[in-house]
């Protein structure tokens, strides 16, 4: 199993390999096949590894393969594959998106500039983020974390020409840098607290109890504990920039300016994933306030971001921000203690949120035939306002988009509305499972299912505006209208298949019951518990225990909650009974708010951005004025002058010895050189002389 | 005449002759002949003082190795002569300086 998983790892970058060195050769003779036949060839391996995980049905299941990579005596890092329930469900995950992405991408990026060098970057994606899932331990994960961010940033900015496209891909692994820097600290915090980067030694040690004592006295000698607590929110901070967190999501939503096949595969599969599966992995060693901090972060991005997407109106940014949301849930689903539920959602999320940017580029791709067959290219090919009516002329698109659409607001016989529910479930068990602490005062926790609950109301209100506004109604374009078709057949395929697998019984088989908590899904993914000996904030039985009380009644209130949101967006946007302008004008600041993001981009430009360029620009400026002028050039200057000095009594003092050195024995020799006559007998005169000399003074 | 000084004095005039005959004259194998005289100088000089002052036969063994000493450097001195002769057809030796400035 474990060479299966390596294949699976390594597969990809040899597709990034194949089309970075000679996709460009082939890119006549149809070599983007290569690509998409290895990533199927991923999947298959991904559906064997699956079965077989299936077969073994245990919830312990578990195969480790460790290699040495660096041995520094007592501290070692390895590089490693873990196979457990959780990654291999992760990378079937990513295999099916990834596979069905490469499929689609072969219809919409036909013709494209840099279409082998897409292909290539897709892999080396793929390969990023089957890393992340395979690594078992942190340092591992962080490695791929970084290839992610890169891989990210090359298809991001995949149309780089496009001054915006080039933005989005700075900003994107900018923001992800900022998260990035808080995990390295924390994956540092850790690695010294408990001595190890691998996951189950990590957990055993921390499990044991003794790893508070035996703790490095660091910064003081600060409580173990604590330290385990910023260990673990450092750790997160990584996962709020990749899965674009309040207050880091910025990045996502301009990540749209790369092609819509990588929207799919970031904001389904991939990166986004990989923030959430990060929080999954370390869901163990999380402290209770680690845990509050998670929830509410994650609580506070559902709503957030739902908030926005109710008035955008590119079709592309209502996703954006829908999928912000709904890993806002997730997040506060792990924070909250409901590991099963927010890695549940993680996985249904990615077939349906796949699907509905998949479809979304279906309806771009034909948007953008349209216009072009009218030679109209100033008009917005992704503005929902001009789009109406599209259901009689891409009926596949629309059945798919439906469904999915279905699937995330949470109505029953989806996928989404299982997963939602048991996400809302944990949020409210865990509210009225605090009884001590800060957060019990005033009910703080309660916030959290409000949240919940909330963010569900109004992401079934406009998913709903967005399907009616696309697919219903007139045509607002009716001579762009007339040139609309179904998408092909590769891009329609996965259409398909990701709709069915956004259907109920994909996650509860064996049963069939739609309302059924068990499934095989949640048979195999138990959740760990931490592992932290906690207060009462955070324990597992009681937590079980009130999740099951808060089952019904949460699944009642968000059967209710979603009827209400597709209600309300059939009334303003189907039947216009309820004008959505008039509306606008009377919510008057907050429809400004929430068209213009909350002003968050704003806020980072005037409020962090531009004060700290200013500040930048008064820290050059005083380094040219001052200490260049003053020091280093003044030092230069000074230096020049004693240069000078140093010089001319060098020429006269040194240069006038050696040169007088010379000159004397330049004199000398010439004066003795009238001694050497060449005759033999002159010189045996000389040595007589010189004896008698000798012989003389030693005489007297 | 059984008195050291004897032996010395006469060791001296010998040394005296030889070293003028060195220096003076121009004929290679004069000069040779005057190194004769100084080797001879000091086996005088050797016998005489083994006889008078130690009273042994070291002098004398060495005045025999001065002598076989003269006979080679005579035949190797006699050598570059005759050479010197065969390149220049003189043996003069003050226009035999090549080497000089």
């Amino acid at each position: 199993m474990i060479n299966l998983a390596i294949l699976i790892l390594f597969l990809p970058l040899l597709s990034f390999a194949f089309q970075i060195f000679s996709g460009r050769r082939f890119e006549e003779k149809r070599g983007e096949w290569i690509s998409v036949g290895i990533e199927f060839l991923t999947l298959l391996f991904a559906l064997i590894l699956f079965i077989l995980m299936l077969t073994e049905y245990d919830t312990a299941f578990q195969k480790e393969a460790r290699y040495n990579w660096l041995d520094l005596g007592s501290f070692k890092i390895e590089m490693g594959i873990l196979l457990d329930n959780v990654s291999i469900i992760m990378l079937l995950v990513v295999a099916i998106i990834s596979s069905l992405v490469h499929l689609y991408s072969v219809g919409y990026m036909q013709g494209d500039v840099r279409y082998s060098r897409y292909f290539g970057y897709l892999g080396i994606f793929t390969f990023s983020m089957n890393g992340i899932v395979l690594a078992n331990n942190l340092f591992m994960i962080y490695i791929f974390w970084e290839l992610v961010g890169l891989s990210s940033y090359l298809l991001i900015g995949h149309w780089w020409e496009k001054r915006t496209a080039a933005d989005a891909a700075k900003k994107a692994f900018i923001t992800n840098r900022i998260g990035d820097i808080g995990m390295f600290i924390g994956l540092l915090i850790i690695a010294t607290v408990l001595g190890t980067f691998n996951y189950e030694l990590i957990f055993e040690r921390i499990a044991d109890g003794t790893w508070a004592a035996n703790a490095p006295d660091l910064f003081g000698g600060i409580d173990p504990h604590k330290l385990l607590t910023w260990g673990g929110v450092l750790v997160f901070l990584g996962a709020v920039g990749k899965s674009a967190q309040f207050p880091l999501h910025v990045w996502l939503p301009d990540a749209m300016e790369g092609p819509t096949p990588v929207s799919a595969l970031i904001h389904a599969a991939t990166m986004v994933a990989a923030g959430v599966y990060l929080t999954v992995r370390i869901f163990p060693l999380l402290t209770p306030d680690a845990m509050a901090t998670i929830a509410f972060i994650g609580g506070f991005t559902a709503i957030y971001a739902a908030t926005i997407a109710i008035t955008q109106n590119d079709i592309k940014k209502v996703l954006a921000y829908s999928t912000v949301s709904q890993l806002g849930y997730m997040v506060m689903a792990l924070g909250t203690g409901a590991y099963v539920a927010g890695f549940f959602h993680l996985t249904t999320h990615a077939m349906f949120k796949g699907a509905l940017f998949l479809c979304s580029g279906s309806v771009i791709h034909a948007m953008h035939h349209g216009l072009h067959v009218e030679n109209d290219h100033r008009t917005d090919a992704q503005d929902m306002r001009n789009m109406g009516g599209l259901r009689s002329k891409m009926p596949i698109t629309y059945w798919s988009f439906l469904i999915t659409t279905l699937a995330i607001s949470g109505v029953p016989f989806f996928s989404g509305f299982l997963s939602k529910d048991a996400i809302l479930a944990g949020s409210w068990a865990y509210a009225a499972n605090v009884h001590e602490g800060w957060l019990a005062n005033l009910h703080l926790a309660w916030i959290l299912p409000v949240f919940g609950f909330g963010a569900a109301i109004i992401t079934a209100f406009y998913m709903f505006r967005l399907i009616y506004m696309t697919f219903f109604g007139e045509p607002r374009l009716p001579r762009v209208f007339e040139h609309i078709k179904e998408s092909p057949r590769v891009m329609t395929v996965p259409l398909i298949v990701l709709s069915v697998l956004s259907m109920w019984f994909i996650f509860t088989l064996p049963s069939v019951n739609p309302f059924s908590e068990h499934g095989w899904f949640t048979g195999l993914i138990q959740n760990p518990g931490t592992v932290v000996s906690t207060g009462p904030a955070f324990e597992l039985e009681h937590f079980k225990h009130a999740l099951h009380e808060a089952h019904s009644p949460a699944m009642i209130t968000s059967l209710i909650v979603a009827t209400l949101g597709i209600m309300l967006s059939t009334l303003i946007y189907l039947m216009k009974k309820i004008s959505a302008e008039d509306l606008a004008a009377r919510m008057g600041a907050l429809y400004r708010g929430s068209y213009h993001k909350w002003y968050m981009d704003e806020f980072y430009i005037h409020g962090i951005i531009r004060p700290f360029l200013r500040g930048c620009d008064a820290l050059g400026r005083f380094d040219m004025d001052y200490y260049d002028h003053y020091i280093i050039n003044g030092a230069g200057r000074n230096a020049k002058r004693a240069a000078l000095g140093v010089g001319v009594s060098d020429d006269l003092v040194v240069d006038g010895a050696v040169n007088f050195t010379g000159v004397i024995f330049r004199w000398l020799g010439w004066t003795l050189k009238f001694v050497q006559t060449g005759r033999i007998q002159n010189y045996l005169v000389y040595v007589l002389i010189g004896a008698a000399l000798i012989f003389v003074v030693n005489i007297f | 005449m059984d008195h050291l000084t004897s032996y010395l004095i006469l060791s001296a005039i010998l040394l005296c002759l030889g070293l003028y005959t060195v220096v003076t004259r121009r004929n290679a194998v004069a000069i040779l002949m005057g190194v004769e005289l100084i080797l001879n100088a000091a086996n005088i000089n050797f016998v005489a003082f083994s006889k008078f002052l130690t009273h042994s036969l070291d002098g004398h063994l060495i005045s025999v190795f001065i002598i076989m000493l003269a006979a080679a450097e005579a035949a190797v001195a006699l050598a570059i002569v005759l050479n010197l002769y065969n390149d220049r057809g003189h043996i003069n030796v003050d226009e035999a300086n090549t080497l000089k400035q």
